[in-house]
């Protein structure tokens, strides 16, 4: 790792209202996932501050990120990210357990968001027995069942072909419309097109930022 | 520690990571099972030793009489100087408050026979003292004792390997054998812990061999014991006393060396003493070693491990697992598998030492062993270096970012 720096976002500020879905597009390098990041709390800022639901965050230690992270957020990755020698339902699991959640507890609430992304059936299976698709359920269903907040989801569809994406969205639409606000970042426009509101970023500045009528991916589906 | 559902958590990911668990704990019950090995074998080695050297009493002087190189009060040089019983009696007479028993000793070979065997042993004729001083144990019957001496009986003590040879496994007590000749009765069997030679002698009184040698009264050499309470200044003081004695009455020039000799064996322990603290700080060093390269495989171990997890944590810190929570959970493996493999290595190890017991006696290795709180406190240093080794990385994968873990290759 060099010592050089390079200033990947330069000034962003914008606001996102509880409920919303927003596409955040860019090409590579402009910045996108960094700044997914800093929602996140897997990285910080230079310089600026983030609130979120009120809440300044700011001066995180390790410790204190992880419990917002846990409480707050819920993380979809591009490449999944499940823990390979967990079964579908350990993998939802884990978030409840480090909310030091009784397991039989744990277990009945992975199971009913597992239910939820339509992988009831597959609760007992290996990541590695699962198609992208599944995986990416489960992920979506370990990113909801420690009911957060904020949905972030990176490239959450591109290690997947159209149809399979479609499908995906559209459980990620059912989410949104139960209230959970959802920040995507994707670099296709038809995914953003799914979204309510897209954010273009061009090196490290919002280029673009406006509201879009939603196209419903069930509309693809079937 | 207590919480059980960390407990799952581990027994879980350990079921679901077998190799992984297994070749760790393999390598930590391999170091401890080596490690009580070495020491237990270095033990042994001690003890080989101690039986060579110490298994005579340790408060005795050894008179030799010898051939004087000097001219002294009118005697020629090359005179040899002949030990008699009258010097057994003057020592007694002279010394009365040092000596604890005097005994001669005069050695002959001789052909020993019964019925149809026979063999060549050493015969040792000695006053009763003599069996003190070679801390001769009596299985059966008697040692050679003051009346004996007194009346010159032709009765012999024999040693166990001289019962095995001519007896087989019939009993010796009260049978007559024939020494170089002469018939002595049988009257005691002994073993000593002095090894295979010291258990093929034939002791008799001294007297008997004097009366055999043409009623001789001459002596060769004379074993002085004196009390043990001397310690070791007074065990010199009178070595030295001892030996202007006996120069003076023998006529040897007070810087003759080879008049007469005088070994102290208390002088010897120490030699002897500082050669088994020498012995004893190879094998504590060859334990030491066995340890750290224990450590280091530990160590290794866990570096490799927490690398291949680095994206497991990367990923249980992105869903809410504090840096303590990821300190926690290698911590714990690591120590609940070092403690398990320990134990079981500590235990093969000890088993392995008691199998072998003796076997390994031709390769001076007797009765290796390790004391129980030198295998306690090594597995305990290596489950202690084992959280260390385990804790390094562990911190720094706690202190990597998820997203640089979780960054694809």
């Amino acid at each position: 790792m060099g010592r050089s720096t390079l200033h990947v976002l330069k000034g962003i500020s914008f606001d996102v209202q509880q409920g919303e879905m927003v596409a955040i597009m860019g090409s590579s390098g402009s910045g996108k996932s960094t700044l997914l990041n800093i929602l996140g709390m897997l990285d910080v800022a230079d310089s600026g501050s983030y609130t979120l639901d009120k809440e300044p965050i700011k001066n995180l230690d390790e410790t204190k990120a992880a419990i917002y992270r846990n409480k707050f957020l819920g993380f979809v990755f591009q490449s999944f990210n499940l823990i390979s020698y967990k079964t579908a339902l350990e993998n939802v699991m884990l978030p409840l357990y480090y909310q030091k959640i009784g397991r039989k507890d744990r277990q009945e609430r992975a199971q009913k968001f597992l239910e939820k992304v339509g992988l009831g059936p597959w609760a007992t299976h290996h990541p590695n027995e699962l198609s992208g698709g599944q995986k990416q359920r489960v992920a979506i269903a370990r990113a909801l069942v420690s009911e957060p907040k904020v949905l972030l989801a990176d490239e959450p569809t591109g290690a997947l072909d159209s149809k399979t994406s479609y499908e995906l969205m559209d459980v990620l639409q059912t989410i949104n419309d139960t209230g959970i606000t959802l920040l995507i970042v994707t670099h296709e426009k038809d995914i953003a097109n799914m979204c309510k509101r897209i954010v273009h970023l061009r090196d490290g500045v919002i280029v673009e930022d406006k509201k879009i009528k939603q196209v419903r991916a069930n509309s693809y589906v079937k | 520690m207590l919480n059980r559902d960390r407990w799952q958590e581990m027994f879980y990911t350990l079921r679901k990571n077998k190799l992984r668990a297994i070749l760790s704990g393999f390598t930590i019950a391999m170091g401890i099972f080596i490690f009580v090995l070495l020491f237990g074998f270095g033990n042994g080695l001690k003890n080989s030793f101690e039986q060579f050297f110490l298994d005579d009493s340790t408060n005795t002087v050894f008179l030799y009489p010898g051939q004087t190189e000097k001219p002294y009060r009118g005697f020629k040089a090359k005179r040899r100087i002949i030990f008699k019983n009258d010097d057994l009696t003057d020592i007694q007479q002279n010394f009365p408050f040092f000596i604890d028993y005097i005994t001669p000793q005069i050695s002959r070979g001789a052909l020993v026979k019964r019925g149809k065997e026979s063999n060549n042993y050493t015969i040792r004729a000695v006053a009763p003292g003599h069996q003190y001083a070679e801390k001769t144990i009596i299985t059966n019957g008697r040692y050679i004792n003051e009346a004996d001496v007194q009346n010159k009986t032709k009765f012999a003590t024999i040693g166990r390997l001289v019962e095995k040879d001519l007896f087989g496994n019939k009993p010796s007590l009260g049978e007559q054998i024939d020494v170089g000749g002469v018939s002595f009765k049988v009257v005691g069997v002994f073993k000593d812990e002095g090894g295979d030679n010291e258990e093929r002698l034939i002791y008799i009184p001294y007297t008997t061999r004097q009366r055999l040698e043409k009623s001789n009264d001459r002596i060769d050499q004379i074993i002085v014991a004196f009390r043990p309470e001397l310690g070791y200044a007074g065990a010199m003081a009178l070595e030295k006393k001892l030996n202007s004695f006996m120069r003076k009455k023998h006529n040897i020039a007070p810087n003759d060396r080879s008049g007469i000799y005088v070994r102290n064996v208390a002088s010897d322990l120490k030699e002897t003493q500082k050669f088994a603290s020498v012995l004893q700080l190879i094998v504590t060093f060859v334990g030491l070693g066995t340890l750290l390269a224990g450590i280091i495989g530990i160590s290794n171990i866990m570096v490799f491990v927490v690398k291949e997890r680095t994206k497991e944590l990367g990923i249980r810190k992105a869903i809410g697992a504090t840096p303590k929570s990821v300190v926690g959970m290698i911590l714990h493996e690591s120590v609940f598998i070092t403690t398990i493999a320990g134990y079981i290595g500590l235990l093969t190890g000890v088993g392995t030492l008691a199998l072998i017991g003796d076997s390994l006696e031709e390769f001076f290795i007797i009765n290796p062993y390790i004391s129980t709180s030198t295998a306690v406190i090594a597995t305990l240093i290596l489950i202690l270096f084992g959280a260390v080794a385990g804790y390094i990385p562990a911190r720094r994968a706690a202190k990597i970012k998820p997203i640089i873990a979780l960054r694809d290759e």
